[in-house]
C-alpha cells in the first residue's frame, strides 16, 4: 500500500478485525493486563497457527508467509486498534526482523521457523537504562570465550523480556563506541547469569522487562562488529510498525469519542451538536488521517527499499506519536468526568499512546533524525 | 454504449485532430471548431457543443489533445461554473446565447454571491431584486468578486422576497455587467494586492428572461454553482500551463492565461511556500538552531502527510471506491500548513521579517508569505465552516440548532452594512 490497499489486503484486514473483536474485547484486555505473561496462550496459538500472523513477513524458505512490511503493518494496526495483549511486536516485528536483517543463512534456517510458527517467542533487547534506541545507547559488552561469547551489562525496556524464550541482544566489543564494534547475539532465556525482572509498566497491556547479564553465554548472530547497519534497518521497520500500531489505536479512540459525543446529552441536546466538540473532532480526524497516510506510506517505502526509508520511518513515528497522544488527551476530555475513571476504557488506549510515544524514541528525537537524514 | 469505448474515442479523435488541428489558427476560430465538433467539451450534451461522453472518458480526450499539443476550450475562471449552471438550469435561449462564447473565451464571467453582510452564510444575501414594470431592478453590494473588472456577465444571487424563509426568497439571475448601475471597484487586501472587486449595484436592470429557473429557486441554482466550484478548486493549476511555443494560437492562449492568472500571482505565497523551507533553513543558517529544526520537521511532517493523504483520496477515486474521510480534509490541512509555514519562515528569517518589498529576502517573496497566509483559512469556506462540514457529513455529528431558517427573512437578525 502506498496510497491504496489491494482487495486482498482489505480482505486480510477485515478477517483480522473480526478475529480481534472476538478475541480481544476490552474485558479480555483488562483480564490479561493484570497477569504476569500478558497473553492468552490459546489466542496466541490461533493467531500464529491458524492465521499465520507470526509468519507474515518472514520468507517462505524460513517457514514464513513471504508477505511484506505493508501486510505486517496492517496486522499491527489492527492489533493496536484492539489493544491486543500478546508478545507479537516483540517476537514477530522486532526479533524476527533483526534475525532477518543480520543472521547468516544457517542462523535464519535455525531460528526463524519456530518464530514463524509462534512456538518460540523471541524479543529484541537494544535499549539500556539510558532508554535510547541508537548505537550510542548500547553499552553492553561482548567478549569472546572458548565457546561463543559472554555478555555483561543491563538491558531495559525489553518488550516481553521476562517471558520470551529467546532474546536477541545488541552488544559491543569492549572499548568500541558509536556504530563500531556492534554485534547481535542470541541468548536462551534460561542461560546462566541472566536475571530477568518485569518492570512496572504504566501501560500494563505492554509488558516490559529489565535483563541483567552477568557473563551470560551468547551466540553471535551475523558478523562480529558489523551490526550497525542491520540494527538501523531493524529499528526503521520497528518504528514503521509502531507508527501503524499507533494509528490503529488512535482511530479507535477517535471513533469512541464521536460515538460518546453523539450519545451524551447535556443542556437538552447531544454534546456532539456543540461546535466546540464538532470542531475538535474534525481536527482529531485530520490529525489521525494524516498520521495514517504517513504510516502507510512508510510501510510501502520499506517494501520498496526506498533510499529515504529511514527519514520516512522517523517521519511516520513522529506523526503517529503526536496524533495518538493528542487523540487520547481529547478523547478523555470529550468523555468528561467519566473519561477519567478506571471503568471507562479510554485510559487503556491513553496509556498505550503514552508508552508508544516514547518507545523507540520520542517525537522530538525522530524529528531531529528526520532533519539529519534530509541533510538539514 | 459501445461507441464509448476508450479505443473508439481515441481513434475517432485522432482522425479529427489530424485533419483539423493547426497551431496557426486563431484561438477563437479554433475553439469555434471545437464547439461545432463537440470535442472541446465532450461530456456536454450533443445538442449543446458536446458529445455525451461519460465523464470517466474525458481524460482520454485530454490525453489526445496533449499528445499533439492542441489547445482546448477556455476553462479558466468563473466561466466554467457559469456553463455548468446554465447547462443544468438554463433555458434553450440561455444555452444558445451564452455557451458558445464561454467555450471560445470571448466572454468573461464573474460570480456575484458574497456580500459584505453574508460571507459564510451566503443564503443571507440582502441585495434586492424587485420587479418594476417588465424589468427586475437590482440594488445592493457584492464583494470578493474575481475578474469583475473585465467581466461581461455576472451570476447574481439576489433577494426577491423578504417575507419567506431565507433560502426561499432568493432568485438567480444572469446580469450584464456592461450597463449603468453596475460599478466595479477593486478591493485592496492586507497584502497590498487587489485580486478581487466590490460590485455596487444601483438600479441595475435585468430582463425577466435572464432569470435561471423560477423566482425563489435561487438557492437551488446557487448550490449547483457552488458544487462545481468546490469540485474545480484544484483544477485551476492544470490548465494554467502556457507553452512557450511560438505559433499564433499559443501566443493568444498565453495572453489569455496571463490575464486570468494575474489576480492569483500571490497564491503560492498564501499557501506558505513549504517548497522553500529546507532551502531557506540552510541559506539563513537557521538549520543550526535545535528549536527551529524541530519546527521545520513538524511542518514538513504535516505537509508530507497531507500530500500523501490527498494521494490516498485520489487513488480511491481512481479505483472507483467509496471516498473515505481522507477526501474531505485537504482544505483544512492546507490552512494549518500555511500557518505553520508562516511561523517557520518568520523564525528562520529573523529581523528581516520586518522588511517588505525588495528589501525583504527573495525579492519580497518572504514578506509576501508572511502577510498572505491568513487568506487561506478564509477563502473558499473558512476553517470553521470546513469543520462543520467534516463533522456533519463525515463524522455524522448532529447539526447546531439554527434560528434563521424557518421564519420570514425580514425577522432574521442581520448585519448593519
Amino acid at each position: 500500500m502506498k496510497f491504496s490497499f489491494t482487495d486482498e489486503q482489505q480482505e486480510f484486514r477485515s478477517v483480522l478485525r473480526r478475529f480481534l473483536e472476538d478475541k480481544s474485547p476490552t474485558s479480555e484486555v483488562r483480564r490479561l493486563m493484570d497477569t504476569n505473561d500478558g497473553c492468552d496462550p490459546e489466542v496466541w496459538r490461533q493467531l500464529s497457527q491458524e492465521l499465520g500472523l507470526t509468519a507474515i513477513h518472514i520468507p517462505e524458505s524460513y517457514g514464513g508467509q513471504g508477505f511484506g512490511i505493508s501486510e505486517l503493518a496492517i496486522a499491527v494496526e489492527e492489533m493496536g486498534r484492539a489493544l491486543l495483549c500478546a508478545p507479537y511486536f516483540a517476537s514477530t516485528v522486532m526479533a524476527a526482523t533483526a534475525i532477518l536483517k543480520s543472521g547468516s543463512e544457517d542462523q535464519k534456517q535455525l531460528l526463524l521457523p519456530d518464530i514463524s510458527a509462534g512456538e518460540t517467542v523471541a524479543t529484541l533487547a537494544i535499549a539500556e537504562e539510558s532508554g535510547v534506541w541508537t548505537p550510542d545507547g548500547v553499552a553492553m559488552t561482548a567478549k569472546q570465550a572458548d565457546v561463543g561469547y559472554r555478555l555483561n551489562g543491563v538491558k531495559s525496556f525489553v518488550l516481553d523480556g521476562h517471558t520470551a524464550d529467546l532474546v536477541v541482544v545488541a552488544a559491543r566489543r569492549e572499548g568500541s563506541c558509536g556504530a563500531d564494534g556492534l554485534s547481535f547475539f542470541t541468548v536462551a532465556c534460561d542461560a546462566a547469569g541472566l536475571e530477568r525482572t518485569r518492570l512496572q509498566s504504566m501501560d500494563s497491556t505492554r509488558k516490559l522487562a529489565r535483563l541483567n547479564f552477568e557473563d551470560v553465554e551468547a551466540s553471535l548472530l551475523g558478523d562480529e562488529g558489523g551490526a550497525a547497519g542491520s540494527l538501523g534497518e531493524t529499528l526503521d521497520v520497528a518504528a514503521i510498525c509502531l507508527a501503524n500500531e499507533m494509528v490503529g489505536g488512535a482511530e479507535r479512540l477517535r471513533e469512541s469519542a464521536v460515538e460518546y459525543a453523539n450519545m451524551r446529552v447535556q443542556f437538552g441536546r447531544a454534546i456532539g451538536s456543540f461546535q466546540s466538540l464538532k470542531h475538535k473532532l474534525a481536527d482529531m480526524l485530520l490529525e489521525v488521517e494524516l498520521a495514517k497516510s504517513a504510516a502507510y506510506y512508510a510501510a510501502a517505502a520499506a517494501d520498496e527499499n526506498n533510499d529515504d526509508v529511514s527519514a520516512i520511518a522517523s517521519l511516520a513515528k513522529a506523526a503517529a506519536a503526536d496524533a495518538y497522544m493528542q487523540t487520547a488527551v481529547h478523547t478523555v476530555q470529550i468523555h468528561g468526568g467519566i473519561g477519567f475513571t478506571w471503568d471507562n476504557d479510554t485510559h487503556l488506549w491513553f496509556k498505550r499512546a503514552k508508552s508508544s510515544e516514547v518507545f523507540l524514541g520520542g517525537a522530538a528525537y525522530h524529528r531531529e533524525r528526520l532533519m539529519q537524514e534530509w541533510n538539514v | 454504449m459501445s461507441e464509448f469505448t476508450e479505443e473508439a474515442v481515441r481513434g475517432e479523435l485522432r482522425v479529427w485532430l489530424d485533419k483539423n488541428w493547426n497551431p496557426d489558427l486563431g484561438l477563437v476560430e479554433w475553439r469555434n471548431m471545437l464547439a461545432d465538433s463537440g470535442w472541446g467539451a465532450p461530456h456536454w450534451p450533443k445538442e449543446w457543443y458536446g458529445r455525451d461522453l461519460p465523464v470517466g472518458l474525458v481524460p482520454v480526450v485530454d490525453d489526445e489533445f496533449e499528445r499533439v499539443g492542441a489547445v482546448g476550450v477556455a476553462k479558466m475562471g468563473i466561466r466554467t461554473l457559469a456553463a455548468a449552471t446554465i447547462l443544468a438550469h438554463g433555458t434553450d435561449m440561455h444555452k444558445e446565447r451564452f455557451l458558445r462564447r464561454i467555450l471560445t473565451g470571448e466572454d468573461t464571467w464573474c460570480q456575484l454571491f458574497s456580500e459584505p453582510g453574508s460571507g459564510s452564510d451566503l443564503a443571507g444575501a440582502t441585495t434586492r431584486a424587485e420587479l418594476k414594470g417588465n424589468k427586475w431592478v437590482v440594488n445592493g453590494q457584492k464583494v470578493w468578486t474575481t475578474s469583475a473588472h473585465h467581466a461581461d456577465y455576472g451570476l447574481l444571487l439576489a433577494r426577491t422576497d423578504v417575507d419567506v424563509p431565507k433560502h426561499k426568497g432568493l432568485t438567480y439571475f444572469i446580469i450584464d455587467i456592461h450597463q449603468p448601475g453596475v460599478e466595479v471597484v477593486p478591493l485592496r487586501q492586507m497584502n497590498g494586492h487587489a485580486s478581487f472587486n466590490q460590485v455596487f449595484l444601483t438600479d441595475a436592470e435585468i430582463a425577466p428572461e435572464f432569470m435561471l429557473e423560477q423566482e425563489g429557486d435561487g438557492w437551488k441554482v446557487a448550490t449547483t454553482t457552488l458544487m462545481h466550484e468546490r469540485r474545480g478548486a484544484d483544477g485551476l493549476r492544470r490548465y494554467a500551463t502556457a507553452t512557450d511555443r511560438l505559433e499564433r494560437i499559443y501566443q493568444e492562449e498565453a495572453k489569455e492565461i496571463a490575464v486570468a492568472l494575474e489576480p492569483y500571482k500571490w497564491y503560492p505565497q498564501r499557501a506558505g511556500r513549504v517548497d522553500l523551507i529546507l532551502e531557506r533553513a540552510k541559506e539563513t543558517g537557521a538549520s543550526v538552531d535545535p528549536v527551529i529544526r524541530q519546527e521545520i520537521a513538524k511542518l514538513m511532517i504535516m505537509a508530507k502527510s497531507a500530500e500523501w493523504t490527498s494521494r490516498r483520496a485520489r487513488a480511491a477515486q481512481e479505483m472507483g471506491r467509496a471516498q473515505g474521510p481522507e477526501g474531505s480534509l485537504g482544505k483544512l490541512a492546507a490552512s494549518y500548513i500555511a500557518r505553520a509555514a508562516n511561523r517557520v519562515h518568520t523564525a528562520m528569517t529573523g529581523a528581516d521579517s520586518m522588511l517588505t518589498g525588495d528589501e525583504s529576502p527573495m525579492d519580497g517573496v518572504i514578506a509576501e508569505i508572511l502577510i498572505s497566509t491568513p487568506a487561506i483559512s478564509i477563502a473558499g469556506g473558512t476553517d470553521e465552516i470546513q469543520k462543520n462540514i467534516i463533522s456533519e457529513r463525515v463524522l455524522k455529528m448532529p447539526k447546531e440548532p439554527r434560528f434563521d431558517t424557518d421564519k420570514p427573512f425580514r425577522e432574521v437578525p442581520k448585519n448593519i452594512v
